[in-house]
């Protein structure tokens, strides 16, 4: 067994053995699941440093037959774009956990048993060469994110678990489609029916095709991002689910859209995935203005994060839709500093709505006062998160704007203007709930931050820090599978 | 030495022979030994149905072969539909017993009416001639008319029993007399004569089309295709669970195999002509189907409704036309056997119908529960299950055969299917069961067989799907 493959097999196995444990031992099923998402944190992490940087195409490959009849394979390997993601993915599965230890009292053991499968499904995606693969891993994270918003979830949890699930599967069927007429006519030039992602990208589609099937690909992987308009069932996803939840969908499902064009739409369909840029570009820009406007007008505090991830989200499609090394590169980068700051972002909302069952904004004010620990994380997070040099979200950002200044300046203009008003949304934000007077008198005795909730944040903000200060190695790695695409692409 | 009866001809017959046998030997037992025979029967009906494994495999062994002068063929599509046949009645056997005792109902003639069900089912497998055919759907049919009604103290079993009667004799007369139409334009009632017929004439011939438009109208009630569905969300709700099992599963495909052998055979020619039908039936289906199991609140209702809509992804995958296409109807055909029997059996381990009844069910039994949600998700479509298999399959078939549009129709009620099934995920998750529900009721033996049966091959024709596939190229290639 290669080490992909034991490193996807490893969520699983602990699914299993989970199962086996009692669920009154509530003890020992959050030691497991812990120990289980730590091991592959363990194992993946080496990954970093075995991967060679100059080679081309992907590495680790692991292949053995699936389904032969259909052309598919279990085929799994990474390049640089897939390394960054699974590394992230990694990460923040432990992170999540951790996160849980106190908060999650009921049905202990359904919901490690959710964040193992999960944790499956989101490796499994990132590590898929063959579609049918990548696909089935596409919908496996569906149900157990389903049960992790409807039964661990706020208020309108129910609401909110179904809306996500059906918004993402209606996407996820024409994906199928496409997929599937990918499959036949990819079939019909190569000679022979596979799902093997190098031998599909061989075929010379003619461009009318290439464009049925861009689109089709576009239904599922907007949704998923989301991109404006499909976004409107990520506030209620992200609001109602519990941190855990909120922090693997914005952190890694998320991600699953954009790493869809960029691994799939993209290099597959280049002409047509140029000719729809501009579409790309403008619903990327109304994403970036549109989210960043409603994050004004929010005063729920964790919506609030919920819609600052549309507009961060919107900067990630902007460098896709540039299509050229920086954009792309940038775009890459900053799915991996959204993960690290939004999913901050969301740790500590739910610390703070843990102590305090409430997360209106009015509620609070002051707490640097109380908790200047926590007020500490909380600046890290807002100033990452809203773009400050020498932190990771204005070396993502920064590129993409290169990238998408060389082919529209308006773009480039727009989105600028969307960094401002992320940084007035975000230290407004920061404002109301840590400056100013204690004026609520149930928050003087809130205790700060604690030892395990300080292991969950503290390697996010050395990553934010170190991709801040010296970027240079996460483009290093990124730099081949990008030049490669860009390539492709013809930019 | 005779003509008339041959040695081929007995080896193509021993299965129904063993089924009628052993079903006789049910209702003797139970006429004889009253009450003492109850817990025999299920020795008696197992065993049957392996005697009758035995006989298919060997048939396997030997086909394909006609019998009967060209009225029984024997083939690797006949083996495969009487395998599932097989599978589903011993599945229904196992998950009545404890059923028909809570019901107190326990008759032997429920098994033996099983037994004579699958009877009738042989022949729509294999049948090549109008006569046979229509004998062994009427053998089957009526099996069914007085299963849908064995809870005779049951108000709605009733009502369920008569109004399926009624509507049931009615398509049958259709179907009758799209027959004899047939046997008009061919002076034979053997598929080979009648090809030949229907092929020398136009594809509009109107009497070729009359043919078409009652056969079709007998058979889409039968599978219970829109628009002539209506008898069974009635039906399926008021006959007893586990006969609603067998109606959704046995009686459903094997109309389905008799519209396979008809349409893809003898009218094969006159394609033109029932196409167009077919597409407007599997359209309305799916839509028909899938809406109007969105407000349900009744489990079996619900079930009832989304078969239709998969008696239109069926449909689908008929007139796709092309050998992917009937490989996807051979394999969505097994996983709805798989999923289907999967979902009624969870709905026998509660024993109840409600959706409220599900209320809690992940407290009270979560592995229940847990397997439900496989059975569901696979209804939906969705991997790594048996039904997204079927389903990439039907699309598969579509997009060779360039009906983009339908595919796109029927990947878009995927979305909508998973919203009612998921109503039935939220009501065992995320709903609190009432205080007073106990333990799950019906959880016997027989049932936890069955649902460790089918939901093992739900998961691992999903995951591993090869062997299915294989088995369906199979049952096909010709």
């Amino acid at each position: 067994m290669g080490w992909l493959t034991a490193l996807l097999a490893l969520p699983l196995v602990g699914f299993v053995v989970l199962l086996a444990i009692p669920g009154r031992a509530a003890g020992a099923v959050r030691l497991w699941a812990n120990a289980v998402l730590l091991g592959g944190l363990a194992l993946a992490a080496p990954l970093w440093t075995a991967f060679d940087r100059g080679a081309g195409g992907y590495q680790f490959v692991e292949r053995a037959a699936w389904i032969p009849s259909l052309g598919a394979q279990y085929l799994v390997g990474i390049d640089g774009i897939s390394l960054l993601l699974v590394l992230l993915t990694a990460l923040l599965g432990p992170v999540a956990a951790l996160a849980s230890w106190n908060a999650i009292a009921e049905r202990v053991k359904e919901f490690y048993a959710m964040l193992l499968l999960l944790q499956f499904g989101m490796l499994g995606l990132f590590l898929s060469l063959d579609l049918l693969l990548f696909f089935v891993f596409f919908e496996l994270v569906l149900v157990p994110m389903y049960f992790l918003i409807g039964i661990w979830g706020g208020e309108r949890r129910l609401y909110a678990a179904m809306k996500f699930f059906l918004y993402t599967v209606a996407g996820s069927v024409v994906l199928l489609v496409g997929m599937v007429a990918l499959y036949w006519q990819g079939g019909q030039q190569l000679g022979r029916a596979t799902f093997e992602l190098t031998e599909l990208l061989r075929a010379q589609l003619p461009l009318e095709t290439q464009r049925w099937l861009f689109w089709a690909f576009f239904v599922g992987f907007a949704i998923k991002v989301p991109m404006a308009p499909f976004h409107t069932w990520l506030p209620d996803a992200h609001t109602e689910a519990p941190t855990a939840g909120s922090v693997l969908l914005a952190g890694v499902l998320l991600k699953m859209g954009t790493y869809g064009f960029v691994r799939l739409s993209l290099p597959l369909f280049p002409e047509a995935a140029r000719e729809a840029a501009p579409v790309l570009g403008v619903l990327s820009i109304a994403a970036i203005l549109y989210g960043a406007l409603i994050c004004l007008a929010q005063q729920d505090w964790k919506r609030l994060v919920a819609y600052s991830s549309v507009s961060h989200m919107g900067f990630c499609t902007l460098g896709l839709a540039a299509m050229n090394s920086n954009g792309l590169a940038g775009s890459v980068l900053q799915q991996v500093n959204h993960g690290i700051s939004t999913s901050l972002l969301f740790l500590l909302v739910g610390y703070v709505y843990e102590r305090r069952h409430t997360r209106q904004i009015g509620d609070f004010g002051g707490l640097a006062m109380v908790m200047p620990r926590f007020a500490f994380v909380f600046a890290v997070a807002v100033f990452s998160s809203a773009g400050l040099p020498l932190l990771n979200g204005f070396i993502g950002e920064f590129t993409i704007l290169q990238g998408a200044f060389v082919v529209n300046r308006a773009w480039a203009a727009a989105a600028v203007g969307g960094i401002v008003l992320g940084a007035a949304y975000l230290l407004w934000l920061y404002q109301r709930t840590m400056l100013g007077d204690l004026r609520n008198e149930a928050n003087r005795e809130l205790p700060d931050l604690t030892a395990r909730e300080w292991a969950t944040v503290l390697p996010l903000l050395g990553l934010a820090v170190a991709i801040g200060v010296y970027p240079q190695p996460w483009f290093a790695v990124l730099e081949r599978p990008v030049l490669e695409l860009a390539g492709r692409l013809g930019r | 030495m005779s003509h008339f009866y041959t040695d081929v001809d007995h080896f193509a017959l021993l299965p129904v022979i063993l089924l009628a046998l052993f079903g006789c030997a049910v209702f003797l037992f139970d006429f004889l030994l009253g009450e003492r025979s109850r817990r025999w029967q299920l020795a008696l009906v197992l065993p049957g149905l392996a005697l009758t494994g035995w006989q298919l495999t060997r048939q396997g062994e030997i086909a394909p072969f006609t019998a009967f002068h060209g009225a029984l063929t024997i083939d690797a599509f006949g083996l495969f539909f009487n395998w599932l046949f097989l599978v589903t009645a011993g599945l229904v056997a196992l998950l009545s017993y404890r059923y028909l005792e809570v019901e107190q109902e326990h008759q032997g003639e429920y098994y033996g009416l099983v037994l004579m069900a699958q009877a009738g089912a042989y022949f729509l497998a294999v049948g090549t001639e109008l006569i046979t055919i229509f004998v062994g759907l009427e053998t089957m049919s009526i099996s069914f008319y007085v299963l849908a009604g064995f809870l005779r103290r049951s108000r709605r079993s009733n009502e369920a029993a008569l109004k399926y009667l009624l509507l049931g004799a009615f398509s049958s007369g259709l179907l009758a007399y799209g027959f004899s139409l047939l046997y008009g334009l061919a002076g034979s009632t053997y598929f080979g004569d009648i090809a030949a017929a229907v092929a020398a004439r136009p594809a509009f011939d109107p009497l070729t089309v009359l043919a078409i438009l009652t056969v079709s109208a007998g058979i889409l009630f039968k599978i219970a295709a829109a628009p002539f569905h209506m008898w069974a969300p009635d039906v399926y709700e008021g006959a007893p669970t586990a006969v609603t099992a067998y109606l959704a599963v046995g009686s459903k495909l094997g109309s389905l195999a008799l519209l396979l052998r008809l349409f893809l055979g003898p009218l094969g020619a006159a394609r033109e002509a029932w196409e167009p039908l077919l597409i407007v039936a599997a359209v309305v289906s799916l839509t028909v189907g899938n809406l109007a199991a969105l407000t349900q609140s009744n489990v079996k209702r619900l079930l009832a409704y989304s078969s239709i809509a998969h008696a239109g992804y069926l449909l689908l995958g008929v007139v796709a036309g092309n050998a992917t296409g009937w490989r996807g109807v051979a394999v969505y055909a097994a996983a709805y056997a798989l999923m289907t029997l999967g979902a009624f059996a969870v709905l026998l381990a509660v024993h109840g119908e409600e959706m409220t009844d599900l209320n809690g069910l992940a407290r009270r039994h979560p592995a229940t529960a847990a397997v439900m949600v496989l059975f569901l998700v696979s209804l939906a479509g969705l991997p790594p299950t048996a039904g997204f298999v079927g389903k990439y399959y039907i699309f598969l078939a579509l997009i060779e055969a360039g009906r983009y549009g339908l595919a796109v129709v029927g990947a878009v009620y995927v979305a909508v299917a998973l919203f009612y099934y998921f109503r039935v995920v939220r009501s065992m998750f995320l709903t609190p069961g009432a205080a007073a529900a106990g333990p799950v009721a019906g959880l016997s033996a027989g049932v936890r067989v069955a649902l460790g049966v089918t939901g093992v091959l739900t998961l691992g024709a999903g995951v591993y799907p090869e062997p299915l596939l294989q088995w369906a190229v199979r049952a096909v290639l010709k």
